[in-house]
C-alpha cells in the first residue's frame, strides 16, 4: 500500500509519500509527479520519512523524471529516506542524479540557497 | 426355437386327445393324461411368455398393448375361418367328422390359451409398474394360486359341484379386483397414448368376451366333454383379464381430460434439465436463452415473448417469439408508461434492478406482461419479457416455474462463461510455459572458463518468466567476459527486456570493449529500446587468468561479494556507477567507475541479484549484506556448487512461510 498526501506550501509543492512503493502501487506516485509537473510547480519536495520500502519500479518513477527536472531546472528535492531506501538509491547510482536531502530542514535550506 | 417347440406340444396334445377319444371307446385310457399335457402346455406357455415380455423395454405401454391386440386378431381370424369353414362345409359327411372337429377345436383353444397367457404377461408388466415390495409379494401369491389352478383341473372337480373349486374361485378372483387397481402406468401416457390405449383396451375386451363366449358356450359340434367351464385356470384367467381391461380402460377414460396438466408438468421437467445440460452439448449463451424463452413460453401459455441481452461491448441482443423488433419498442414503450404493475421483489438480492414486475397493459393486443430479469454473477445482464393476450395471464405458479427456469438459466450461463474463462486461463498457462522455456534457452546452459577458475550458477523466477540475467563468453584462452544483470519490474516485460539485454551483450562483448565501454555502449542502445520508467542494472567483469586480475564497472547493479583468502574476509566490492537507461545521454559516461582487483588462490566471488539480498521475510527483515557476509566467511572452504546450495538453503530458511516474490539469481566463483 502506499498512500500519496500533497500539501501545497507558500512556495513549494511538498509530496507525503508513505508506505510501499511496489510495481503496482508506483502509479500512484508517477501520477502525483506528474500532475506537479504538468501544473508547472518549480520547487518540489518529496517526503519519504514514511516510505519503508520502494521497488525497482519505485525507482523507475523518480528516474523518469530526471531528465524533465534538468530541462526545466525544477528544484526536486527527496528528503527523509530510511537508511534501507537511501541505500537501495546508492546502489542504482540515483543518489548522484537525484537531490537527496536527510531532512525537511536540510530540503528547505537547500532550496533557499538556490 | 422355444416357440416351435411348444407349437409340437400342442399338435401332440391334439393327437393324444385324438387318441384318448379312440382308446375311450377303445381301450378306456385314463381322462387324466390329456388333461395332464395341457397342463404343462399351460405352464410352458406361462414361462415362455414371462421370459419374453420381460425383455419389452419398460415404459412404452402403448407397445405392450398393440402387442396383446394382434395376438388377440391373429386368434380371433383363425377362430373365425374355422367358423367360416364350418359353415361352408355344414351337411357334408366331413362337418360330422369327429377328429376334424377335435383338432380344429383345440387348435383354437390352444390359440386362445396363448392370447390369455400372453395379455395376462402383459397385464402382469403394467401392474407391477412402479412396484412396492408389497405389491410385488401379493402378486406372486396370485400368480403361485394361478399355477395350482393349472394343476387343480386334474382333480375332476367341477364348478358347479365342489365346495374347494368355488372357494379358490371366490379367492383368486377378488385378488384379481384388489390388482386391477394398480394402475399407475396410465399416469405416463400422453393424450394420444391414451386414445390409442382405449382403442386397443376396447378390442382387447372384445376378444376376451368373444373367447368367452367360444369356449363356454361351445359351438353344437363340439363335443361335451371337452366343455372347458371347469378348467379353473381359464376361468380365473378370464375373470382377471376382463377385471383388469375394463378397469384401466375406465381410468384412462376419466384422466383423459386431466392429461395436458400432467404432460405440462412433464414438459416443465424436461426443459428445467435442458436448461441444466445445454452447457455440455457445447451450446453458446444465445442457445441457453432461447431454452429459456421457449421453455418459458410454453409453461405459461405465453403468446410472445422476447430476451433482450445487455453486453458491456457489444448492442443490445434480442432472441424474440412470435414478434416482431418494431412490436417489441412498442409494448415496451407501453410498459414504461403502464399504472397497473404488481412489483415483486427479488428475495436473493435488494437491486432494485432485479425485481420481477408484471403488468397490466390497456391499449395494446398484449393485455399482461410478465417481466424477468436474467442475472449471472448477481449482475442483471438483461430482461425476459412474457406476452399474454388475456389480462391476468400469469398466475402465481406459473411465475414460480418462471422463477426457477431464470435462474437455472442464469446458473448455465454463469457455468458457460466460468468454463471460457477457464480454457482461457490454461491457454495464458500455456504461452508462459512456452515463454518460460523460450527464455530458460536464454541462460547459458555451460558457462565459459578455463582450469584457473570454477563457476557455478542458479536462478528462479517469481513468475514463469523473469528479468534476472547472467552470461558468460570466453574472449581468450585467459580472458572471459562475464556478466549478472536485473532488469527493473518482474514478469513479462522484465522478460523481454532481458532478451534485449542478452542481445546487446552477446553483440558488444564480441568487440572485446573495456568494461567501461561495454556499458556506455550497452546504455546506448537501451535507451532506445526501454520503456520510460525501466531500467537494467548490470555488473561486467572480465577475468583475466593470466594477470590474475578483475577488472569490473557496475551499472547500479548490487555491489558484488567478494572473499579475500589472505584476510579470511568477505566483503563487498564498492564503487561508483549508474543503472543503465537512466541517463539516456552522453553524460552517462561520467557515472562510471572501473576497478581492477587482483585475485589469489581461493578467493571468491559471488554474483547475486537484489532477489537474494533484498528478500524478507514475514517480519519484513531483509535477509541482507550482512547475513550474506558471514554466510560467504563461513563457507569458504566449498566449492561454488555447494556455496550456491548453502546460500539457497539458507535465504529458504530464512523467508520460511513467505513467498520470494522477486527473481533471485547467484553466481559464484572459485579461483584455484
Amino acid at each position: 500500500m502506499l498512500t500519496i498526501d500533497k500539501q501545497k506550501e507558500n512556495h513549494y509543492l511538498l509530496i507525503h509519500v508513505s508506505g510501499e512503493a511496489d510495481a503496482s502501487s508506483s502509479i500512484k506516485l508517477d501520477n502525483a509527479i506528474r500532475d506537479a509537473m504538468d501544473e508547472g510547480v518549480p520547487q518540489i519536495l518529496v517526503d519519504c520519512t514514511n516510505l519503508n520500502y520502494i521497488s525497482s519500479a519505485g525507482l523507475g518513477v523518480f528516474m523518469s523524471y530526471i531528465e524533465e527536472i534538468n530541462q526545466k531546472s525544477i528544484s526536486f528535492i527527496i528528503f527523509g529516506l530510511s537508511e534501507k531506501v537511501l541505500k537501495v538509491f546508492g546502489i542504482l547510482g540515483l543518489d548522484q542524479l537525484l537531490t537527496i536531502k536527510k531532512d525537511k530542514e536540510e530540503a528547505l535550506n537547500s532550496l533557499d540557497a538556490v | 426355437m422355444l416357440a416351435v417347440l411348444l407349437w409340437l406340444i400342442v399338435m401332440l396334445i391334439d393327437v393324444l386327445q385324438l387318441l384318448a377319444v379312440r382308446s375311450e371307446i377303445d381301450l378306456g385310457i385314463k381322462p387324466q393324461i390329456p388333461l395332464l399335457i395341457e397342463d404343462l402346455f399351460f405352464v410352458f406357455i406361462v414361462i415362455y411368455y414371462r421370459f419374453r415380455i420381460s425383455k419389452v423395454e419398460s415404459g412404452n405401454f402403448v407397445d405392450l398393448l398393440w402387442r396383446v391386440f394382434a395376438t388377440g386378431l391373429v386368434t380371433t381370424i383363425i377362430s373365425l375361418i374355422f367358423r367360416l369353414f364350418y359353415s361352408q362345409i355344414e351337411g357334408t359327411a366331413l362337418a360330422s367328422n369327429d377328429f376334424l372337429t377335435t383338432v380344429l377345436y383345440d387348435i383354437n383353444k390352444a390359440l386362445i390359451s396363448v392370447f390369455l397367457i400372453s395379455t395376462f404377461s402383459v397385464w402382469k408388466r403394467l401392474i407391477l409398474y412402479q412396484k412396492s415390495k408389497r405389491l410385488v409379494f401379493f402378486w406372486n401369491i396370485f400368480e403361485a394360486g394361478l399355477m395350482l389352478a393349472i394343476l387343480s383341473n386334474l382333480l375332476g372337480a367341477t364348478l358347479q359341484e365342489s365346495l374347494l373349486f368355488q372357494a379358490l374361485f371366490v379367492v383368486l378372483g377378488g385378488m384379481s379386483i384388489v390388482l386391477s387397481a394398480n394402475l399407475k402406468w396410465v399416469a405416463y401416457l400422453n393424450f394420444k397414448q391414451k386414445w390409442k390405449s382405449i382403442l386397443l383396451i376396447l378390442l382387447v375386451i372384445i376378444y376376451i368376451f368373444y373367447f368367452f363366449s367360444y369356449l363356454y358356450i361351445p359351438p353344437e359340434e363340439s363335443m361335451a366333454y371337452l366343455e372347458d367351464i371347469n378348467s379353473l385356470f381359464l376361468i380365473v384367467l378370464f375373470t382377471f383379464l376382463t377385471f383388469y381391461s375394463i378397469f384401466s380402460l375406465l381410468v384412462i377414460l376419466f384422466n383423459l381430460p386431466t392429461s395436458s396438466v400432467f404432460e405440462q408438468k412433464m414438459e416443465e421437467a424436461i426443459n428445467f434439465q435442458r436448461l441444466s445440460q445445454s452447457i455440455q452439448q457445447g451450446e453458446n449463451e444465445d442457445e441457453i436463452f432461447d431454452v429459456l424463452l421457449s421453455s418459458s413460453m410454453s409453461a405459461v401459455y405465453a403468446d410472445a415473448g422476447w430476451i433482450e441481452i445487455n453486453s458491456d461491448d457489444k448492442e443490445q441482443r434480442f432472441i424474440a417469439k412470435h414478434i416482431s423488433r418494431e412490436k417489441i419498442n412498442q409494448v415496451k414503450e407501453q410498459t414504461l408508461s403502464a399504472k397497473s404493475r404488481t412489483v415483486m421483489k427479488n428475495p436473493f438480492s435488494s437491486q432494485k434492478d432485479s425485481e420481477r414486475i408484471l403488468i397490466t397493459l390497456k391499449k395494446s393486443n398484449y393485455r399482461s406482461v410478465f417481466i424477468v430479469p436474467i442475472t449471472v454473477k448477481n449482475k442483471v445482464v438483461g430482461f425476459m419479457y412474457l406476452l399474454n393476450e388475456v389480462t391476468d395471464g400469469f398466475n402465481k405458479e406459473m411465475i414460480n416455474i418462471i422463477n426457477t427456469f431464470a435462474s437455472q438459466a442464469s446458473v448455465s450461463v454463469e457455468n458457460f462463461r466460468l468454463m471460457g474463462e477457464a480454457i482461457e486461463n490454461e491457454r495464458y498457462k500455456e504461452e508462459l510455459n512456452i515463454a518460460k522455456s523460450v527464455q530458460g534457452a536464454l541462460l547459458p546452459k555451460v558457462l565459459d572458463h578455463n582450469e584457473h577458475f570454477q563457476i557455478h550458477a542458479f536462478t528462479e523466477a517469481a513468475a514463469e518468466v523473469g528479468g534476472d540475467y547472467y552470461d558468460t563468453f570466453k574472449l581468450s584462452e585467459t580472458k572471459f567476459a562475464i556478466v549478472i544483470g536485473d532488469v527493473s519490474g518482474k514478469g513479462t516485460s522484465a522478460a523481454f527486456h532481458m532478451s534485449q539485454m542478452k542481445g546487446i551483450f552477446q553483440s558488444l562483448v564480441q568487440l572485446d570493449l573495456s568494461p567501461k565501454e561495454f556499458l556506455i555502449h550497452a546504455n546506448t542502445a537501451l535507451s532506445k529500446c526501454l520503456e520510460r520508467t525501466s531500467f537494467i542494472t548490470l555488473t561486467y567483469y572480465i577475468i583475466d587468468t593470466e594477470k590474475r586480475e578483475i577488472e569490473y564497472a557496475r551499472a547500479g547493479h548490487c555491489p558484488t561479494l567478494y572473499f579475500d583468502k589472505r584476510k579470511k574476509e568477505a566483503d563487498f566490492l564498492q564503487n561508483k556507477g549508474l543503472g543503465l537507461g537512466i541517463m539516456r545521454n552522453n553524460s552517462y559516461q561520467n557515472f562510471i567507475e572501473v576497478n581492477t582487483i587482483s585475485f589469489a588462490k581461493d578467493d571468491i566471488l559471488v554474483l547475486y541479484t537484489d532477489g537474494i539480498s533484498e528478500a524478507t521475510n514475514e517480519n519484513k527483515d531483509e535477509f541482507g549484506y550482512e547475513r550474506m557476509k558471514g554466510l560467504l566467511e563461513k563457507n569458504a572452504h566449498y566449492d561454488p556448487v555447494m556455496i550456491q546450495k548453502v546460500f539457497i538453503s539458507k535465504l529458504y530458511e530464512f523467508c520460511e512461510h513467505k513467498d520470494l516474490d522477486d527473481d533471485y539469481t547467484i553466481v559464484v566463483i572459485k579461483f584455484k
